[in-house]
């Protein structure tokens, strides 16, 4: 290897490092912003309604509230730089014990919807954009503006009423049974990972049962999403010269669809599922109220409400994170998938 | 296609081989489905919200309180009987002999002054409760003494009534916290207040195991316990932010007690025989605040108008459906000197007649800030329908409750739609809250009530709030609150509307929930299933 792949990498790494730095700051200053602009008291979701004027002016000096606003936003950098999230006011808890909390509910959530969408949502895409027009292709549409146009509010209420209401099939709300709560040793969070790590099926079970319903209508979701892309992709591909070629030379139409058009579309597809992961695992608040699934959209979702800056700031950090994340895989999936971008 | 299909069998299988869900809750465990996401502190000199103290009423023992067999009686709790001075500014409690907290250790007088000193010094939200009483992070030393082990000293700097000082002592700040305990986990001078925020010190009938913020809290029967062992080894709350949700889980039995039923789901639930409804008038009153900065809302003829613009039983029957009665005095029906009458209803003749005579025969335009959630929103619909019918045009502005509080608490609403909830079991706390008001001017050095908010302010009503603390005739006291009461509901800037109802969802086999008319009488040490 010689100095020129080294400088060029060294490169790469650097402006990696300052477009990391510059969206890291945009994305605070502007939540910030937006956070102090919002009419809420933050006071109040700590000494509440009823406190006196003495107890709420000491509060309000406590929180640094009387300090200019740019002066507020550095003193929050500056404690962030050393590692502090500061404290949640909501749960007295130090944020970043809190995000540990919530995130790994959230991501074994987004992690098994993601996987249902992709399973489903890439066949039944594929299938549709290669018999545009037929009956198959009928299904697939209705399917995918079913799921893009009923509230997912609904349909978790819905699908909690027939499947644990009447048949029984799953469990209720929340991730575990109240039986089962606190036995497995929270090592990652995820339970169906702790549970497996301890060998404790009985509650890998259970905490299964609680998973799949809302982990199903999320994946419904993204499935929808998933399988209309593919669909108007795979379209594109097909009317292309080389697929023609392809069946003149013999090949069946699946042979063509699968092992020449369907490669085409793999890039673009991986973008479409890296938004689609990265948005479940910033939460879905309507789905965490329903299941009450102690997750980071309900946290991020209350904190704003209520003006606790910390616990937003902190929740929108790490969404970002997990943005530039899902999409420093997806560039390196491009590179697996897409030959011309091997070596480069 | 054949793929999609594998597909929906490979789901379905899935599906199939994942347990059915366990029909019942183990057996010494109660399970209690509750929104649980306004506690932010366990520290009972810091918990001002429902679902916290309601926590706390079962963790720790308060100096007076309603024990849970008879929550209509303030007697003594950790205190066995109390002496009041000739000028009733000396009371003299003896603390009953052999008791344990949690930890082992033995529960004293000096825990009880401890708790209520800490209370005063680390001013945090509820220490209005007892700084009313004059003491100051200064003289509470010397106002709050434990001469010995059994014997509790409180003196007072103001004229109270003695009824008053117990009602306060067996407030949420009247907790007995082990001092032992809290000090050895104190940091920075708090007394132990970082670590108690986030466990419990106390000689309750139970002790809290953990609490998980919009997730759980799971409390551990204190077999040492004054009133005796509770039958329930366990309780778990669990957050369940949806009433739907709730309805499944009691439905299904994986629930011994829903707590947020709405109406409908209540009535639906009417015939289930595995269910049980109890219903449970609380202290909680809906209202319409009138911000009489508000030229209109001046006249006081136009403000009794808006009160015959409400309909009443319609709301009640078709909204809150048992979830609320009607109640129109500032102070809640069914306690110790409320006034049970209910002149307003609906009649917009009246109303337009009142309005004709007060200049405005045609109507006026105004807005209504409510709550963006349920019953609320469907409230401020029907008030918006039935204003109309009075020539009224309401603009409903839905919002987020803090946000809605803090334009309230800037005086910037023109109708506001809220709740309220009384401090303590005494007419004093929301006559403070709804009448008095000492300083009208933005400043609000004197707080921020309820009437101040409503820029309301009537020398006449804060006398008689002023008087009426100080009556030391029982009988005398309760007719200046009925009479005060009276008045404010002639000329204040409320629309009272209704009185809260708990609709308490439990399964058939529960026994001896007690849910009191407040969070601070929610009980779980008698129940049996």
């Amino acid at each position: 290897m010689g100095s020129g792949m080294a400088g060029r990498i060294f490169r790469q790494l650097l402006s990696f490092a300052v477009t990391l730095i510059m969206t890291f700051i945009g994305l605070t200053a502007v939540t910030f912003l937006i956070g102090r602009l919002t009419r809420i008291d933050p006071v109040l979701a700590v000494v509440g309604d009823k406190a006196s004027k003495q107890v709420y002016d000491q509060t309000f000096h406590a929180m640094g509230l009387d300090k200019p606003l740019i002066v507020q936003y550095a003193l929050y950098v500056k404690r962030l730089i050393s590692g502090d999230f500061g404290i949640s006011v909501l749960t007295s808890q130090p944020v970043l014990s809190d995000l540990l909390r919530v995130f790994p509910a959230t991501f074994e959530l987004a992690t098994l919807a993601i996987i249902i969408g992709v399973a489903a949502g890439i066949p039944a895409g594929v299938l549709a954009g290669a018999r545009k027009g037929r009956w198959a292709d009928h299904v697939v549409r209705v399917v995918g503006l079913f799921g893009y146009s009923v509230p997912v509010f609904w349909l978790g209420l819905v699908g909690l009423f027939v499947f644990y209401g009447k048949l029984g099939w799953v469990s209720g709300t929340g991730r575990l049974d109240v039986f089962y709560e606190d036995i497995v040793t929270p090592r990652t969070g995820i339970i169906l990972i702790d549970s497996a790590i301890d060998g404790d099926w009985d509650i890998f079970r259970n905490a299964f049962s609680h998973l799949i319903l809302p982990a199903a209508i999320l994946g419904f979701f993204s499935l929808a999403y998933i399988a209309r892309m593919t669909r108007s992709f795979m379209i594109t591909q097909l009317s292309q010269e080389y697929v023609t070629t392809a069946r003149v030379k013999g090949r069946s139409y699946w042979g063509a669809v699968w092992r020449h058009a369907f490669p085409n579309i793999m890039v673009p597809l991986i973008t479409v599922i890296g938004l689609s992961y990265a948005s479940l695992l910033e939460g879905a608040v309507l789905t965490e109220t329903v299941f009450a699934w102690p997750g980071l959209g309900l946290y991020i979702t209350r904190a704003l409400f209520n003006g606790d800056m910390n616990a937003v700031l902190g929740g929108t950090i790490l969404v970002g994170a997990v943005f530039i994340g899902v999409n420093l895989v997806s560039d390196l999936l491009y590179r697996v998938f897409d030959p011309r971008l091997r070596g480069a | 296609m054949l793929k999609a299909f594998k597909f929906a069998l490979l789901a379905g299988a899935i599906a199939a081989l994942s347990p059915v869900a366990m029909a019942e809750t183990p057996k010494d465990t109660l399970v209690i489905a509750e929104n649980i996401d306004d506690i932010i502190s366990l520290d009972p000199a810091e918990a001002y919200e429902l679902s916290g103290i309601q926590v706390l009423a079962n963790t720790y023992d308060r100096i007076m309180r309603f024990e849970p067999t008879d929550i209509t009686k303030l007697v003594g709790g950790v205190a066995e009987s109390q002496t009041v001075s000739d000028d009733g500014k000396t009371f003299t409690l003896k603390i009953r002999p052999g008791l344990k907290f949690a930890s082992g250790n033995p529960v004293t007088a000096q825990d009880a002054a401890f708790s209520l000193q800490r209370v005063i010094k680390l001013n945090k939200t509820p220490v209005f409760l007892l700084s009313q009483l004059g003491w100051t992070p200064e003289n509470v030393d010397q106002m709050v003494t434990a001469p010995d082990d059994s014997t509790l000293v409180v003196k007072i700097g103001v004229d109270f009534a003695p009824s008053l000082v117990n009602a306060l002592l067996s407030s949420v700040v009247g907790s007995v916290v082990d001092q032992k305990t809290a000090m050895a986990h104190e940091a920075n001078g708090d007394f132990g207040y970082e670590w108690l925020k986030t466990n419990t010190a106390g000689s309750g009938a139970y002790t809290l195991k953990g609490w998980k913020p919009n997730e759980s809290v799971v409390l551990e029967a204190n077999p040492s316990y004054r009133g005796g062992e509770p039958a329930m080894k366990r309780v778990v709350i669990r957050h369940v932010p949806e009433p739907a949700a709730q309805r499944l889980l009691i439905e299904k039995g994986d629930t011994d007690v829903a707590l947020n039923l709405t109406g409908d789901q209540v009535t639906s639930l009417k015939g289930n025989a595995d269910v049980t409804i109890t219903p449970s008038p609380q202290a909680l009153l809906y209202y319409i605040g009138m911000n009489v900065k508000q030229k209109e809302l001046q006249d006081v003829r136009v403000r009794q108008a808006l009160r015959y613009l409400i309909d009443y039983d319609g709301i009640v029957n078709s909204i809150m459906q048992g979830g609320a009665q009607v109640h129109e005095s500032f102070w809640a029906s069914g306690f110790w000197a409320a006034l049970d009458e209910n002149p307003y209803k609906f009649d917009p003749e009246k109303a337009k007649a009142l309005l004709k005579e007060a200049g405005y025969p045609d109507g006026f335009e105004i807005t209504l800030d409510a709550p963006n959630s349920s019953p609320f929103n469907n409230i401020a619909q029907s008030v918006q329908s039935t204003m109309a019918q009075g020539g009224i045009k309401v603009n409903i502005i839905p919002a987020e409750t803090k946000a809605l509080l803090t334009k309230y608490r800037a005086r910037e609403h023109q109708l506001l739609m809220i709740y309220w909830g009384p401090d303590y079991m005494d007419p004093h706390t929301n006559a403070d809250g709804f009448a008095n008001n000492l300083d009208n001017s933005d400043a609000a050095s004197k707080g921020k009530p309820l009437a101040w908010r409503n820029s309301w302010q009537d020398d006449a009503v804060n006398k008689m709030t002023a008087d009426a603390v100080r009556e030391r005739d029982e009988a005398k006291r309760k007719q200046m609150y009925l009479d005060e009461q009276k008045k404010v509901l002639d000329e204040g800037p409320y629309a009272i509307m209704f009185q809260e109802t708990k609709q308490v969802a439990t399964r058939s086999n529960v026994k001896d929930f007690i849910f009191g008319p407040s969070a601070d009488v929610v009980y779980y040490n008698l129940t049996t299933k």
